[in-house]
């Protein structure tokens, strides 16, 4: 379901920022200072494991002993994703453990719904801690609320009592989740970012996907001549423009150029891969292929265009479909490619960014905290993924859910995000800077919205970008961390 | 020992005042303190302040180039939106009660339809922000179908490949806010200055009219003068508006976290405030530019009531 008000579009900046933000905090450990979100004295320690759930783990069926007679409390964020799938998990939970009440709740005032409760030591059981009203986990861990996940992980698989359930989740999955050396939130939404298009529309014309720049500046010219606008984005908030443009940066330059943005590195932004890259987004702007005004557009202005067949392609990650859902007219036929290559990439075309987000925690002080546990490993199982994927028409972290019977059920920009994906075989691409750094991030946005509009000039952009790296290096206020060497 | 009757007098009047003084203290000026005291740190806003750091938050806001040019923006909005936004309601206000031609009930009475001009004039004063934000996003929209564009590409000043910018125009921005905040509140002030007007003896207008005045004049001479405590809590009030206008700059201007853009360009005090406070970590920063913002706003207030002052007449 589509939102056109703000605070959906804030959840979905929240989405790009906020996975790696905790992955930020892994990094360096940094211990972030106890919080004030519960009242009370917080303890420091945030390992609050739950002596009596631990003791049953010998029963594959029922690691965490859950009584079915207790009730089962679900809290989940009602966003993008809307909630049916929650619901469809619920009925899946009271399938095993028949008999058991589950209450549901969801909303987008989640501060306000839960810090209460909170507070007064009767949390839900199990929630969808999202959106721009998220309760933040560190403040919650540094005041003892979560529980460790890692018994969890160290569970049973629902799908083969033999592997544990942290082998059954996609990489970087649990490092997202990670608060310290532990998991405290299953990062469960996976989403990938690429360039969308009517696959519909596409045939229809005879066009091909393109794989190189040079080919794609062709199938452009392509489209312009047929009245079409090629390329529209969300300009109202550069950033969903900013991921292109870095992706093909990553392509091009590789580590090397990843490592030195990242760390913010003298003259980093003078790498070759940059200037090509800028160079090659700037074209789209230079040779008219843009939607006339795009550069002003909100993400669901400019997002419903492109569903009328106003421009042809649009970059976004793999929330538009659901977001789209009611605004995209029947055989319209999503699908998503990869960033084209340039002469000369270090990645394969096929590389794409791909991100797990959407944290579920089961608080420490839960009344049926074995239950909150179980509701997450059922999310774990292959038919959670499945229905995940129906349900919210989006990739959930779980690995192999989606086969080929369910794939041929999913909608076609499931469909087409999942074998985007696959298709890139390991090689994805991941940026720091993002959350590391917000003020260079905002400046950076800065930048291309006016490199976009026209304003300025590729050399421009680069200048803007190397002397807003350098205002961030030479801020002592802003705590720096390292790129970690070994992710692609 | 009995109390002195004086004494019992008001210890009755302070008994009806402590609870409503005391909510004040806490919600209110609890908080003012609190946030200067926290203007003096070095904050994140998610965990206690680290450090105090004394006045240097206020040293760095005046160095700061987004801070002076926000500033510069709100000061814009400060001359030109209360001026125009006064002078049109308060022109307004003057047709709809006394600006009709003569004939009517001695000679004073509004234009043609003023009752309905009126509700009409005050329609965006019922519509909650978050239904004017949605209104003129589509209006403002940058591209050929919003309603702005359409009419003036129908009007031959652009084409359909090339549509005017609006809020995302860096010479437009500003203007495009204003343009909003004085259709928001023309209305508003349009029936302060009715009632006020109404209040005004019908005997000052019949005698000016008897005298030979025209509509001009009596506007001028009669009108003006005599509202003039009026509009002065109309200055006051549309001063601390201008100070503020977030809302608007944070969801109708471009950029992630609280609008801002194009480029700076749209940036206000309030948002610059919030960005940092809530998505840069710089929350003791952002407290140091609340306080500043307080002595503005206070500053302005007291000039505007000062400035203004008049002798009053009775009537």
């Amino acid at each position: 379901m589509s939102e056109h008000g703000l605070p959906a579009d804030v959840s979905r900046r929240q989405m790009l920022v906020r996975s790696a933000a905790i992955a930020a905090m892994v990094g360096p450990g940094s211990a972030l200072a106890a919080g004030c979100a519960a009242g009370s004295g917080s303890s420091k320690s945030s390992t609050t494991n739950s002596g009596s759930t631990a003791a049953n783990s010998s029963d594959p069926k029922n690691p965490f002993g859950v009584k079915a007679s207790n009730p089962l409390d679900v809290y989940v964020f009602k966003g993008g994703y809307g909630d049916n799938y929650a619901k469809a998990f619920e009925a899946m939970y009271t399938k095993d453990f028949p008999g058991a009440s589950v209450s549901h709740h969801s909303g987008q005032n989640l501060t306000g719904d839960l810090q209460p409760r909170f507070n007064a030591g009767s949390p839900p059981d199990v929630i969808d801690d999202s959106g721009a009203q998220q309760l933040k986990l560190d403040v919650l861990n540094s005041s003892g609320q979560l529980t460790n996940l890692d018994q969890l992980l160290n569970a049973p698989s629902i799908d083969d009592p033999s592997k544990k359930v942290r082998d059954t989740l996609l990489a970087g999955t649990i490092e997202q989740g990670q608060l310290g050396a532990s998991m405290f939130s299953l990062n469960y939404v996976f989403t990938v970012f690429g360039l969308w298009y009517s696959a519909s529309t596409f045939k229809k014309n005879n066009w091909q996907v393109p794989t190189t720049w040079d080919d794609f500046m062709t199938l452009c010219a392509t489209i312009k001549a047929t009245g079409m606008a090629p390329f529209a984005h969300q300009g109202k908030y550069p950033y969903y423009m900013l991921v292109p443009l870095m992706d093909m940066v990553a392509k091009n330059g590789g580590p090397d150029v990843q490592t030195a943005i990242d760390n913010l590195e003298p003259n980093a932004w003078k790498a070759d891969a940059v200037k090509n890259s800028v160079d090659a987004i700037y074209e789209l702007v230079d040779k008219g292929y843009m939607l006339p005004g795009t550069e002003g557009l909100t993400h669901i202005q400019s997002q419903t265009l492109w569903n009328q067949g106003k421009a042809a392609v649009i970059p976004c990650g793999s929330w538009l479909e659901n977001e789209q859902l009611t605004a995209t007219p029947p055989g319209f036929d999503m699908a998503v490619f990869a960033m084209p290559s340039l002469t000369g990439d270090k990645m394969p075309q096929t590389a794409v960014r791909a991100e797990a987000g959407e944290p579920f925690i089961v608080p420490s002080k839960a009344k049926n905290q074995a239950g909150g546990l179980e509701f997450l490993r059922i999310m774990c199982s292959k038919a959670g993924g499945a229905s995940f994927a129906q349900n919210a028409n989006s990739l959930s972290v779980v690995k192999d859910a989606i086969t080929p019977e369910i794939s041929a059920k999913l909608l076609p920009g499931t469909k087409s995000s999942n074998d985007l994906y696959q298709a890139a075989n390991g090689q994805y691409i991941a940026w720091y800077y993002l959350n590391w750094y917000s003020q260079f991030e905002k400046d950076l946005e800065d930048a291309m919205s006016q490199l976009m509009a026209n304003k300025i000039q590729p050399a421009d952009f680069i200048n803007r970008a190397q002397s807003a790296a350098d205002k961030c290096a030479a801020d002592s206020s802003v705590q720096k961390f390292k790129r970690p060497t070994s992710t692609s | 020992m009995r109390l002195r009757k004086k004494t019992r007098e008001r210890l009755f009047i302070a008994s009806f005042l402590a609870g409503p003084l005391l909510v004040y203290l806490v919600f209110v000026i609890w908080p003012y303190i609190e946030t200067f005291g926290y203007s003096l740190t070095e904050w994140s806003g998610v965990a206690p302040p680290s450090k105090v750091v004394g006045l240097k938050n206020y040293v760095d806001l005046f160095h700061d180039p987004i801070f002076l040019k926000a500033l510069t923006h709100n000061m814009i909005i400060l001359i030109v939106f209360p001026t125009v936004t006064i002078a049109l309601s308060m022109f307004f206000a003057f047709m709809l009660n006394v600006g009709g031609r003569r004939g009517g009930l001695g000679g004073v009475k509004g234009i043609r339809g003023s009752a309905f001009f009126r509700i009409v004039f005050f329609f965006p004063q019922v519509l909650s922000v978050a239904i004017i934000v949605i209104l003129f996003q589509s209006a403002y929209e940058s591209n050929s179908v919003g309603l702005f564009n359409a009419i003036v590409i129908k009007l031959g000043l652009t084409d359909a490949n090339h549509p005017w910018e609006f809020l995302n125009s860096p010479t437009f921005v500003l203007w495009c806010i204003m343009f909003i905040l004085v259709w928001q509140w023309v209305g508003f002030y349009l029936v302060l200055f009715s009632a006020a007007m109404q209040q005004i003896p019908r005997d000052y207008y019949e005698a000016a009219l008897l005298d030979g005045a025209g509509r001009t004049q009596t506007y001028f001479k009669v009108t003006m003068p005599l509202l003039w405590d009026s509009v002065q809590t109309a200055w006051v009030y549309l001063a601390v508006a201008a100070m503020d206008a977030f809302a608007l700059v944070a969801t109708l201007t471009p950029g992630s976290s609280f609008g801002g853009g194009p480029d700076e360009h749209g940036e206000v005090l309030s948002t610059y405030l919030m960005r940092n406070f809530q998505v840069l970590g710089k929350a003791g920063y952002a407290c140091a530019m609340g306080v500043v913002i307080f002595f503005i706003t206070l500053i302005l207030s007291l000039v505007v009531l000062r400035a203004t002052r008049r002798e009053r007449l009775e009537y």
